[in-house]
């Protein structure tokens, strides 16, 4: 059951080729992860995927249909949420007001809807409130509610910026090294929140990760690349032992002695 | 008495052409937080929008209320155009280069002003429902005409305050200002943002116009007003929207009072000597927020 793919993408930046023909098949309702030493171009098919970059050859595929025409902010509407290495978040609004944000693109309305406050724009609002507060429920954000982001500690604004990727009720979630500069408690954490996710709410993650601990923890099947190509794709346990990407990894010596 | 009665008067003067300050100001700190951009056409925005309401009032005999809105949607059209025809196809050049072409926007206003017929170079006037009436307060002479601008002037700029801090819109305009790679994963449309923010900056500039009218004429001139509302934002920290309008609100008391108790010229310069004044002791502004860089 493919529920996102990429086929054959290739992208380069003047002569260096990021990526070159990488493929992988996520399955609905799965948490993936891609590996690879840095530079490997992880963060690159991210940043494709978001239309950020335009590909060269290949495509992205979402339940069947092509991310190639969509405009970077549409990417939102087709039900792809994103969280940063270094943490996106608009750090001075509250982390209320950040959740109700992520419900941008589930509202419709226009300036003179809103400006009656018809009902339906009264609905969403509510909606929108009672969501931000089910993720604050379910995140454990209660104590920083109405805290302004910029005053809180690392660790929590990873969690507020996974709480605004909730609220856009992605079918599929991209998580961009989720555990850096998190403790282990707080980790701990997330692999609790990613296994709820994936249970209850029913969310495809694709995370891009270095904490090999971690992804053998939380995910279901792993690609593995390196300079920009593809060294395997499979199940977690399988990918995480197979002596090529040990070799990416650690180096060719240290396989050896190992 | 009659010292008290005059300091009454000049204050709220100073208070009516304070709010049009700030209002200017507002559009200044409005375009400089979504694009960085110091809109140097504000002012000759605001002259337009006074030649729009002269001639719905005076030529098209509409009554001022009706020239008011007309004026404020026609003006947000202006703002709108500008944004499309001239501002997108610049997006991604240096912020300068843009600021410059804001001053080509104001010189091309200006002379298409003083081209169309009936507008052109002369002093025009428009009675408002305003006009001539007073108000008594003991021995306080109150003139409704400087009242309504500070009334319609609050109850406009209280509008949109409420716009920016409670409509889905707004709220997703004072994000992408804080962060526009978000703002585009969110599924917001930077250049719908603009083009928005050009819509209200112009608005405001054309109310501010209208409103400013009845006190000093309408001419192509007016538009200068737009270099007091430069020292207006700047003193309220130039990101700060409550900012603008209280910095509006200093620069026309203090404008006001030098008028009346000082020698001729201090008026002038009062805002600039305030200014000045302000960014000795608080150079962030009144309003503004000192980017701290952590280490």
């Amino acid at each position: 059951m493919a529920f996102f793919q990429a086929q054959e993408i290739s992208i380069s930046f003047g002569g260096l080729k990021a990526l070159d023909r990488v493929s992988f098949t996520v399955n609905k309702g799965e948490i993936f992860s891609i590996i690879g030493p840095n530079g490997a171009g992880k963060t690159t098919i991210f940043n494709c995927i978001n239309r950020f970059y335009d590909l060269d050859e290949g495509v992205f595929l979402l339940d069947g249909k092509s991310l190639s025409s969509a405009k970077t902010h549409q990417i939102a509407d087709m039900g792809i949420a994103r969280t940063f290495q270094n943490i996106e978040l608009f750090k001075n609004m509250t982390v209320l007001d950040n959740l109700i944000l992520g419900r941008h693109r589930k509202r419709r309305s226009n300036i003179l809807t809103e400006m009656f406050f018809f009902k339906p724009v009264q609905r969403q609002e509510i909606n929108s409130r009672e969501k931000a507060e089910e993720i604050i429920d379910f995140l454990d954000l209660e104590a920083h509610r109405d805290q302004l982001v910029v005053n809180l500690p690392y660790g929590v604004q990873k969690t507020v910026e996974l709480g605004r990727a909730l609220a856009m009720e992605p079918t599929l979630l991209l998580l961009d090294e989720p555990t850096s500069g998190l403790n282990m408690e707080e980790s701990e954490d997330l692999a609790f929140w990613l296994d709820d996710m994936k249970e209850e709410l029913g969310i495809t993650v694709l995370m891009v990760e270095h904490n090999m601990r971690f992804v053998k923890q939380t995910t279901d099947r792993v690609l593995a690349i390196d300079f920009g190509q593809t060294i395997i794709e499979g199940e977690t346990n399988e990918v995480l032992n197979h002596p090529d990407v040990m070799r990416a990894y650690l180096g060719e010596e240290n396989v050896c002695n190992a | 008495m009659e010292f008290f009665n005059e300091l009454t008067q000049t204050i709220l003067n100073g208070v009516a052409i304070g709010c049009i300050y700030g209002m200017v100001a507002l559009g200044f700190v409005l375009i400089y937080k979504s694009t960085e951009v110091i809109n140097f056409a504000q002012g000759e925005l605001l002259m337009l929008g006074a030649f729009i309401s002269y001639s719905l009032i005076t030529q098209l005999h509409l009554s001022y209320w009706t020239a008011l809105v007309v004026t404020i949607l026609a003006m947000g059209i202006v703002g709108a155009i500008l944004e499309r025809v001239v501002l997108r196809s610049l997006v991604g050049e240096p912020t300068y280069a843009i600021v410059i072409v804001t001053i080509g926007i104001s010189y091309f206003i200006r002379s298409i002003v003083s081209m169309i017929p009936g507008w052109g170079t002369d002093t025009y006037g428009f009675r408002t429902p305003f006009t001539d009436k007073f108000l008594r307060w003991g021995d306080v002479v109150i003139s409704y005409e400087y009242l309504s601008i500070v009334v319609l002037a609050l109850v406009l700029i209280a509008a949109v305050f409420v716009f920016f801090g409670y409509s889905r819109m707004g709220t997703a305009m004072r994000a992408t200002s804080q962060n526009q790679l978000a703002a585009v994963y969110m599924g917001i449309s930077v250049t719908r943002v603009f083009s928005l923010t050009w819509t209200i900056a112009a608005a405001l500039g054309g109310i501010g116009g209208i409103l400013l009218a009845p006190i000093t004429f309408v001419h192509m001139n007016m538009g200068f007003i737009g270099l007091k509302a430069v020292p207006a934002a700047v003193l309220g920290g130039f990101t700060s929207p409550p900012g603008a309008i209280v910095g509006g609100l200093i620069i026309g008391i203090t404008e006001s009072l030098a008028g009346v108790y000082l020698e001729e010229g201090w008026k002038d310069i009062a805002a600039w000597i305030i200014l000045i004044a302000v960014l000795i002791i608080r150079p962030q502004g009144l309003f503004g927020i000192q980017e701290k860089k952590k280490v």
